[in-house]
């Protein structure tokens, strides 16, 4: 077996039966790993109706084929399940090691039933599996447990696990590896929590090969020159990180400000990359495999945000940053910390916060549902301490835990909750880039920007320039990348490895390390088989074609001030040639036809 | 002039990709315990240290092996190991001081950097340049460089 272990590691948290699978290589082959295998395995096996804090939902851990690999910085892992947040299929990926230790443990996925009557861990270390009483770490912060698991168990061992956010249920609770490294979106630590499952510590000492090591051989060379020589993913993300976005973002005017009240702000410099780079940064770091680096050990010295860890990345500083109208990069990177160690997702956390701002400044909160705390924009020890609160689920932040779509709908205002499809948009503004907007509103998990980044050509002009205020030939251009990201994130492939290579690279790496031949038409094939899979079960749990949207502010409200002025977004006009091209109905349904194209029928 | 491995810990993000390198070319297989390069991370701080052979010049390993297996080449800073004298002794195992010779079970062998014969694939493997393949009388040159420069910045701010 290459690339794939072939062993499937199944735990019933309820029963504490453990058992070992085989790998299903037929799914293997049309849903490659990762993301893709894992979503085929869950829309199998659980309703699509059921509660996904209940035993009943499912929780999977999946590295991709080329995880484990020296593919260049494809060492990710997923997390799926059915998502508290947006009750649709969630895949959450993260880096680090965690991932291509499962493969050196000897398996492709770990999937999780039922649920714990006391706090568990598991414990993998090799062909030994086996759960564990968590009683002693269960309360503790991310960084504490990954310490204390390691003690009793292994020094060197990776830990994937929830913070107190998690067992608390924080509806965008994340679950963390490696102390730094988040699986963020859409709740899975939540899922985690419910399961009373506090972490998984493995040890893998087997090996991951390789089908065709010739051909593999010059697969990873063409894409370690293509990557390294591309300037953002050869130097840019290493020098600045993601948060280099910050000022580019905000030259096009699309800088989300003040709950999306604006897509631009004047202080943006203060917590951008090149501010990052000068006053934080301690040094670099990659994920397992990586060749790109833009991981950040930063500290901060202030007294009154002190800290050291990792962060914050674009998306991080820009929401607890211009989205709450905050310049202050101490307390930014600060808030982020506490997300790191209370297993938090920052996206929601600080466009939940901007809410709660937005509705407190609009006269529709008042300190009496906040327990006394005024709540305005631009306070940034209010902000700190409402991502502690909402970690720990105290005061007002019990409230901020259940994310803005809920906090804004309790107060009778759904329409000041950034969301799509009840998760969080990130930090690119749909009014002054168009296509965003729609990958936003058609996006399977809701307000998501990774699974769909066509960021790439409409602002960084990757690999091709388009115009960001155009609407025409967004619809093709959105499916397509959301097409290459869902086939791309199954191999456990890093999204940034396309600043530098696409489909072609990446199904040359597949075919060498499986054995199995894709060709560039096979792969994108693949990632539209997942795309489908993960609509039908949408369509199953709750939404239809009119959840297919962005917020109403988005097409109302034009963007006041900056390089986007005026603007707004168009996305009712792209959406029918968005379902025309995807092969769906005019309810965004996809046809018998397209589903038995894609052997899903 | 022999050259040796520099490691440079402020460089090196972690990614490993130096052990998939040696692991990759020494056993054709991906599996990092059986890489003779490991990094070990603290991840409270950020920073990652790679550790291989030095190659001593007075070497514990070759020293204590009672058949020659674990030896000088002639002529070169390598300590090479050879597998067909080795009688699995392991006193190398115990006696190199920074824990870089290992006995793997899987392969029963002793896994030591040889710098594949001075092409090490782990340098040419790492995206950082954290770990570079120096000639030892000048291996701590960009080091030095780089604390001059900040000196030499401090001077120009004085003058």
């Amino acid at each position: 077996m290459n690339g794939w272990t072939g062993t499937t590691l199944r735990v019933n948290l309820t029963t504490g039966d453990i058992k070992k699978e085989p790998t299903n290589l037929q799914d293997a082959r049309n849903f490659i790993g990762a993301r893709g295998l894992a979503s085929k395995i869950l829309t199998d096996e659980i309703d699509p109706k059921i509660d996904p804090l209940s035993p009943a939902n499912k929780l999977i851990f999946a590295p991709g084929p080329l995880s484990g690999t020296m593919a260049p910085s494809m060492g990710r892992y997923d997390v799926v399940c059915k998502a508290p947040l947006t009750n649709l299929i969630a895949a959450s990926n993260s880096g680090g090691s965690f991932g291509p230790e499962l493969k050196f443990a000897g398996y492709d996925m770990v999937i999780l039933e039922g649920a714990a009557k006391k706090p568990a861990y598991l414990w993998i270390k090799d062909d030994a599996v086996e759960l564990r009483d968590a009683s002693a770490v269960w309360g503790m912060n991310v960084p504490d447990t990954t310490d204390a698991l390691r003690a009793v168990t292994d020094e060197d061992a990776k830990v994937a696990c929830i913070g107190p956010a998690g067992e608390k249920k924080v509806l965008f609770a994340s679950i963390m590896n490696e102390m730094g490294r988040a699986a963020g979106r859409s709740g899975v630590g939540a899922v985690m929590g419910s399961k009373m499952l506090k972490a998984i510590v493995v040890v893998g000492t087997k090996p991951v090969t390789v089908a065709d090591p010739d051909a593999f051989e010059k697969a990873v060379m063409v894409a370690r020159e293509k990557i390294s020589t591309h300037p953002v993913g050869g130097t840019g993300l290493r020098v600045y990180g993601t948060d280099v976005l910050v000022n580019i973002l905000n030259s096009v005017g699309s800088l989300p400000t003040r709950n999306f009240h604006d897509g631009y702000f004047a202080n943006a410099d203060k917590f951008g990359g090149e501010s990052l780079t000068a006053k934080y940064l301690t040094r670099p770091r990659g994920c397992f495999s990586c060749i790109i680096s833009c991981g950040r050990a930063t500290k901060v010295t202030n007294p009154k945000f002190a800290g050291e860890g990792e962060g914050p990345e674009y998306e991080s500083a820009w929401c607890f940053g211009s989205d709450c109208g905050i310049d202050d990069m101490d307390a930014i990177t600060k808030a982020n910390y506490i997300c790191n160690d209370l297993g938090l997702d920052t996206i929601t956390m600080g466009s939940t916060i901007a809410c709660a701002m937005d509705l407190y400044e609009s006269g529709h909160i008042s300190l009496k549902d906040t327990g006394g705390m005024a709540v305005p924009f631009g306070d940034p020890e209010l902000m700190v301490k409402l991502v502690e609160m909402t970690g720990n689920r105290e005061g007002f932040g019990d409230q901020l835990a259940e994310g803005s779509y809920r906090l804004a709908t309790r107060y009778g205002h759904p329409e000041f909750s950034m969301t799509a499809k009840m998760q969080e948009m990130a930090a690119y503004d749909p009014r002054g880039v168009q296509g965003i907007g729609l990958n936003f509103a058609t996006n399977n998990r809701g307000g998501c920007h990774v699974r769909g980044y066509t960021i790439s050509p409409e602002v960084l002009g990757v690999p091709f320039k388009v115009d960001q205020h155009a609407t025409e030939g967004k619809p093709g251009l959105v499916i397509t990348f959301q097409n290459l990201t869902a086939a791309l994130d199954s191999c456990g492939t890093c999204l940034f490895t396309t600043f530098g290579i696409g489909a072609d690279e990446l199904a040359a790496l597949l075919s060498a390390v499986t054995g199995i031949q894709y060709s560039t038409e096979d792969f994108m094939k693949a990632g539209e088989r997942i795309w489908n899979l993960e609509r039908m079960f949408d369509l199953k749990s709750w939404i239809t074609a009119k959840d297919d949207k962005i917020p109403e502010r988005m097409m109302k409200e034009a963007i006041h001030t900056g390089p986007s002025k005026g603007e707004v977004s168009h996305v009712d006009q792209m959406l029918p040639e968005y379902y025309q091209l995807r092969g769906w109905d005019a309810k965004g349904v996809p046809t018998p036809e397209k589903l038995k194209e894609l052997s899903l029928a | 002039m022999a050259k040796f491995i520099m490691i440079q810990p402020d460089k090196c993000t972690g990614c490993k990709n130096c052990v998939q390198a040696c692991s990759y070319v020494k056993e054709k297989q991906f599996r990092p315990s059986a890489s003779r390069i490991h990094v070990y991370s603290w991840e409270r701080e950020g920073i990652s240290v790679p550790m291989m052979c030095q190659q001593c010049s007075d070497a514990p390993c070759a020293s204590v092996c009672p058949t020659g297996a674990m030896h000088r080449v002639d002529g070169s800073s390598l300590i090479d190991y050879d597998a067909s004298k080795c009688i699995r002794c392991r006193m190398c195992v115990q006696a190199c001081p920074f824990g870089n010779a290992i006995y793997d079970s899987v392969t029963d062998r002793i896994l030591k950097c040889d710098t594949c014969h001075d092409d090490p694939s782990c340098v040419a493997a790492c995206p950082v340049k954290a770990i570079e393949y120096v000639d030892e009388n000048i291996a701590t040159r960009s080091r030095k460089k780089v604390f001059a420069t900040k000196f030499k910045e401090a001077f120009k701010e004085v003058a």
